[in-house]
């Protein structure tokens, strides 16, 4: 493939991830923490009423594990086009 | 002197040796190691170097605080200030890599082939430092005048000779070093105390955990516990909202995108090696201010039933020692409206006869909990490592955008690096005077300023880089009316309420029922829709312009024939 070919595919791929990412990003705040809330505190975790949980830590603790996922994904797409630095 | 004065002291002077040592030891000699420590800081080192910059005076006193007395609407902070790490990891920091300048004016100013667009985000960073930079100030010298007992103006002063120390001659490579130091006193500072409370009223070791498990000597749990005493004396339920679900979703997500946009943490992403290295670093900041975040929900449920059921009902005679102490600070105040000599902790304004600022949830927990003399002064360094911290880094963002991006980049291109590295240290220097000053003299508006701060952050730099980045045919007129709409349109907003008509600043006045505070994410909104309406009527950006964007997306060419 040519250079250019291969910049847009690697492009490409990294938009599909980044929008798969952010859309759980968006579940896991706004979704569950913000307008799901009141629902999901019907649930209980752990002494925790399930919404309240998303709120104020569940969705911190989606977001180290969304940003881990992405450095994981994103350094194999670097190794699978030879983009990755050495 | 009492022991608590003594241990105070130790610690403070302590941890003052320690980042004078590391400023004298990390000396910068070039303006790259000035601005962006030569780019060789390793990514665990950055991440905690983050989220000591990240972490101000605001986030370690007062958020614990807030969220005690804010209950369940808490998390717009908690959320708000976190979730834009995600935002910085996908969308900003790789790309700001690797396109490898200084500053994110540097970036603007390049990407869109413009001085105007470079010397719009200087006027930018400047400001939203400025005004962040004078709450830092003011955060060291109340943490000096409550625990050394000294003026809150001398503790500012002390603040301004220990950063003035090392940002002026170590820079960023001072800063950041410093930091690390910084992150490890604070998050050990925080920890101690929620541990030891959480292991005192839960049995748990895990604060995060622990709030909500069963209390001790009881059936129920934490949340349970505060739920029943909350509604009992009148309050909202603890676990349950009263902001209205429109403004905690435009709070939290300007307050999201806002972090993203604010150049004291971006420009944390152009000291690492390689691209990968600014996603790992971006990983690791997260996970040492989730740390810290994580466990202020906790510290925040803990203190609110300590505070029900050690002080409300009881006698004023009879009420623990640390209530007497911080009386005195006027941080606590008793007033005895129907003279039973009982403390009446209630939602009712007219019968509650006990006012309790929000900092004394985390300056007060260690006593709160009798915890050993050591640990307040350990909570003393944490409280003024996370001001100074943060302070360093914004005073860098302040002296980088004149030294750089004013006078080498606009004024005087052919300047000498050895002249360069010396007017980034001499506007240092101004600048450390000029927060000094502030710190001294607050303004009487700072709380409302710093809402400012994260809506222009939002209303301007998140959708010029982000555009620069994922849109190609972002053009100069399309970026620059789009940061000059959204600027305009949040500062007309948040001015016109906070500081015009603050009588009419309500719900029922404000647009769409959205509180100054989540504004911001209007002005984003606003931002991307001129910006990207303008560059459809306008010229394509320059062959040149978009090659750099081909660059910047892949961390690294191929060579030919590879």
């Amino acid at each position: 493939m040519e250079h250019k070919d291969l910049a847009k595919a690697y492009w490409k791929k990294n938009l599909t991830y980044v929008g798969i990412l952010l859309f759980i990003w968006f579940m896991a705040s706004f979704g569950a923490g913000v307008l799901f809330v009141d629902y999901l505190d019907q649930f209980m975790i752990g002494g925790f009423p399930l919404g309240f949980w998303f709120a104020q830590q569940g969705s911190m603790y989606v977001f180290v594990v969304i940003i881990a996922i992405y450095m994981v994904v994103m350094n194999k797409l670097d190794k699978e086009f030879g983009f990755d630095e050495e | 002197m009492d022991i608590i004065l003594v241990w105070t002291l130790i610690i403070v002077g302590l941890s003052f040796a320690l980042y004078i040592g590391i400023a004298i030891w990390a000396r910068a000699g070039s303006t790259s190691e000035f601005y962006v420590a030569g780019g060789s800081v390793p990514p665990l080192a950055n991440g905690m170097a983050t989220a000591a910059d990240w972490m101000s005076a605001a986030s370690f006193i007062s958020m614990a605080g807030l969220i005690a007395f804010m209950g369940r609407d808490g998390s717009v902070y908690l959320m708000g200030w976190t979730g834009g790490y995600v935002l910085l990891a996908l969308l900003l920091a790789p790309y700001l890599r690797k396109f490898g300048k200084f500053t994110v004016p540097d970036f603007v100013g390049d990407r869109y082939y413009s001085s105007t667009a470079r010397l719009v985000a200087v006027v930018c960073a400047v400001f939203i430092s400025f005004v962040y930079v004078a709450g830092q100030m003011r955060g060291v010298g109340i943490v000096f005048s409550r625990f050394l007992n000294v003026e809150i103006e001398i503790g500012v002063v002390i603040g301004m000779v220990i950063v003035f120390f090392y940002a002026v001659f170590g820079g960023m490579k001072g800063i950041t070093y410093t930091q690390v130091a910084q992150y490890c006193v604070l998050i050990f500072a925080y920890l101690v105390p929620a541990i030891f409370i959480s292991l005192l009223l839960t049995g748990n070791i895990l604060p995060q955990v622990g709030f909500g498990s069963t209390l001790l000597g009881s059936d129920q749990s934490v949340l349970e516990r505060l739920d029943g005493l909350s509604t009992e004396f009148g309050f909202d339920a603890y676990t349950s909202g009263a902001l209205a679900r429109i403004d905690v979703f435009f709070i939290t997500f300007a307050l999201m995108v806002g972090t993203a946009g604010l150049p004291h943490v971006i420009v944390r992403f152009f000291t690492v090696p390689k691209v990968r290295d600014a996603r790992k670093s971006a990983l690791y900041a997260l996970v040492f201010i989730v740390l810290l975040y994580a466990t202020a929900p906790a510290i925040a449920a803990f203190a609110r039933v300590n505070l029900f059921e050690t002080i409300n009902n009881v006698q004023y005679e009879e009420v623990p020692d640390w209530f007497k102490t911080w009386e005195n600070t006027g941080l606590v105040q008793f007033d005895d409206k129907n003279n039973d000599g009982i403390i009446q902790y209630r939602a009712d304004p007219a019968v509650n006869e006990l006012r309790i600022d929000q900092d004394i949830i985390v300056l007060a927990n260690p006593e709160i909990a009798n915890l050993p003399a050591w640990v307040i002064g350990l909570v003393a360094a944490g409280g003024v490592a996370a001001a100074l911290s943060t302070a360093a880094g914004l005073l860098l963002v302040i002296s980088t955008s004149v030294a750089h991006d004013l006078v080498k980049r606009t004024l005087s291109p052919s300047m000498s690096d050895k002249k360069e590295l010396m007017i980034a240290r001499i506007s240092a220097g101004f600048a450390v005077i000029i927060a000094g000053y502030f710190g001294i003299n607050p303004p009487g508006f700072v709380a409302q300023t710093v809402a400012f701060a994260f809506g222009l952050a939002a209303a301007s730099f998140f959708p010029a880089i982000m555009l620069g980045i994922f849109y190609k045919r972002m053009n100069k007129e399309g970026a620059i009316a789009g940061m000059i709409a959204g600027i305009a349109i949040t500062t007309a907003y948040i001015v016109y309420f906070t500081f015009i008509r603050t009588d009419l600043n309500s719900v029922e006045h404000w647009f769409m029922g959205i509180s100054p505070q989540g504004f911001g994410t209007v002005g984003m909104i606003v931002n991307f829709v001129v910006a990207i309406i303008v560059s459809k009527f306008t010229a394509p950006p320059p062959e040149e312009i978009q090659r750099l964007v081909e660059n910047i997306r892949i961390p690294r060419e191929l060579k030919e024939g590879e």
